[in-house]
């Protein structure tokens, strides 16, 4: 699905790595190895979900988008990491 | 490594060990492949097993077990507890060493594990037959031809995804959990406790199991759909906070648990699924070390079968096996853990006080089962189906 820019955002290094919110995405949106996380943006629909499933919420959802976010907080660095398998 | 297996494990769970370990002993060429750096960390378990459970794979080892519980101890929400009488015994395991030693003994059957192995993708024909797999060992990229592919890769499974099977897990059953090890509280080594109510988990429940002394595994899940209200974290945080406010953390972690019915294929296209992976929990106790390793059992006998015969359409057979050992089992448990879940904290406080009122010799499981059954006579059907059979 198009949509402007990646509306899910999860907060680097707060992870744990523990897959529930991988396990509710119905869409395989979510890139998960050890110590990495991303959302893969074209597939994710904004579902909210996986926000709902995360025991730590550590997934955030932004309805305007997170590109005006800093960079320190922005999901770059993980979605390359995530590109990079495709 | 060799160049291509007959048998591809993903994952080094119990489930996917177990896996491995059974299509080794029927003569395949195994390999398992874990994404993590060990075996057995980091542990996202409260670690509770049966007695009888664990011999059927294992001899119990001192080594890796932390409590022998002989009682569990169920708190309702107005702080009564009642006890029921059981016959077995069970453990808290050190996961970290069990699945270690898991692991070995699929080692010793000669299937080779690799850590640090992160499987991305199937390896398909252009058929659209899946060949293999396509991992990211120790960070550089390789595919390895097999003829079958395990996914044994737990609740966030996405190998069945790929080979065609949808196995996202729906929110209404998928269980946020959250759990602390915590040292320096006073907490009874044999027995396990579990609280129910709206003010500690709404609709599922909170576990306090021992681990050794003056330390327990505290943990909770709760459906997603309640998550959405109030998280498990902070669920958690309050509990530990009112009842044990100056205990040491040790590990503090995330999770989720499938708790449904078993995925509705659990074989496509050459791959088959194991574990929570296909969701083969208990969906009442949200328990899965065992049913997994019972899944994986199955599943890596059928897989070697289907080698030996030279026939994969063979491991259709594993979907049978399992529907019948344990699968049936599971749905009825279902239907179970959604009237459980429907229970308003004073029906839970007045199955409790029937239950203390029942002498103690009648004081079992079952006896507060039929003590459930007046406040909810719809579950009787259930139950008749688990019992009757
Ligand atoms: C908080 C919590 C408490 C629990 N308490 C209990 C309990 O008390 N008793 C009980 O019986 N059960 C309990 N469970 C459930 C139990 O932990 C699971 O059912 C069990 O671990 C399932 O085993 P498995 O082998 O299927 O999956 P896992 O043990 O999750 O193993 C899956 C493995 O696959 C690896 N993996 C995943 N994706 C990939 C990939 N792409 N490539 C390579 N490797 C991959 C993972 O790193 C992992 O090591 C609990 C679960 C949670 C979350
Ligand atoms: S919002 Fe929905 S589709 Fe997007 S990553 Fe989360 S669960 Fe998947
Ligand atoms: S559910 Fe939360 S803690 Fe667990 S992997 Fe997803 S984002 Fe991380």
């Amino acid at each position: 699905m198009a949509k402007p820019f990646l509306m899910i955002h999860i907060r680097p290094g707060k992870c744990d790595y523990c897959g529930c919110c991988v396990g509710v995405c119905p869409e395989d949106a979510i890139e998960l190895q050890e110590s990495k996380i991303a959302v893969i943006e074209e597939r994710c629909t904004n579902c909210r979900k996986c926000v709902w499933a995360c025991p730590w919420e550590v997934i955030e959802f932004h309805r305007e988008g997170i590109k005006d976010l800093p960079k320190e907080i922005s999901a770059l660095d993980n979605l390359q990491f995530a590109h990079s398998l495709k | 490594m060799k160049t291509r297996y007959d048998i591809i494990v993903v994952g080094a769970g119990p489930a996917g060990s177990t896996a491995a370990r059974y299509a080794a002993a029927g003569g395949a060429s195994v390999l398992m492949l874990e994404k993590d750096r060990d075996v057995g960390y980091p542990v996202r378990c409260g670690e509770a097993v049966s007695h009888e459970g664990v011999i059927q794979f294992i001899q119990p080892d001192s080594k890796w077990i932390a409590a022998t519980v002989t009682k569990f101890r169920l708190v309702a929400p107005n702080g009564k507890s009642v006890v029921p009488r059981l016959d077995g015994i069970g453990y808290v395991l050190e996961r970290r060493i069990f699945d270690y030693e898991l692991a070995k003994l699929a080692a010793e059957e000669g299937v080779e594990v690799v850590t640090k192995a992160y499987v991305y993708d199937l390896l398909k024909n252009d058929d659209g037959v899946v060949v293999g797999i396509r991992a990211l060992i120790k960070d550089e990229k390789i595919d390895i031809p097999c003829k079958i592919v395990v996914a044994a890769d737990g609740v966030e499974s996405r190998v069945g995804k790929w080979a065609g099977i949808d196995t996202t897990c729906h929110i209404r059953d998928m269980e946020s959990c959250a759990q602390m090890t915590i040292s320096g509280i006073n907490v009874e080594q044999d027995v396990l406790d579990f609280y129910f109510g709206d003010d500690v988990s709404p609709g599922g429940y909170l576990w306090v199991f021992p681990k050794g002394k003056n330390t327990a595994n505290v943990g909770l899940g709760l459906s997603v759909e309640e998550a959405k209200k109030k998280s498990a974290i902070k669920f958690l945080r309050e509990f530990i906070e009112k009842k044990f406010p100056n205990a040491a953390i040790l590990t503090h972690i995330a999770g989720g648990v499938p708790c449904a019915k078993t995925c509705d294929r659990i074989v496509a296209n050459n791959v088959i699924l194991v574990g929570d992976a296909a969701h083969q929990v208990n969906p009442v106790s949200g328990g899965g070390i065992i049913s997994g390793m019972i899944g994986g059992m199955i599943g890596g006998q059928v897989a070697a079968e289907a080698i030996t015969k030279k026939d994969l359409s063979h491991l259709t057979e594993y979907e049978k096996r399992w529907q019948k050992r344990l699968g049936w089992r599971h749905e009825v448990f279902y239907n179970i853990k959604e009237a459980i879940a429907s229970f308003s904290d004073d029906t839970l406080n007045s199955i409790c006080d029937s239950a203390l009122k029942l002498p103690e010799e009648k004081r079992t499981l079952g006896g507060i089962f039929r003590a459930a059954l007046w406040n909810k006579p719809s579950m009787l059907m259930e139950v008749a189906k688990v019992f009757v059979s």
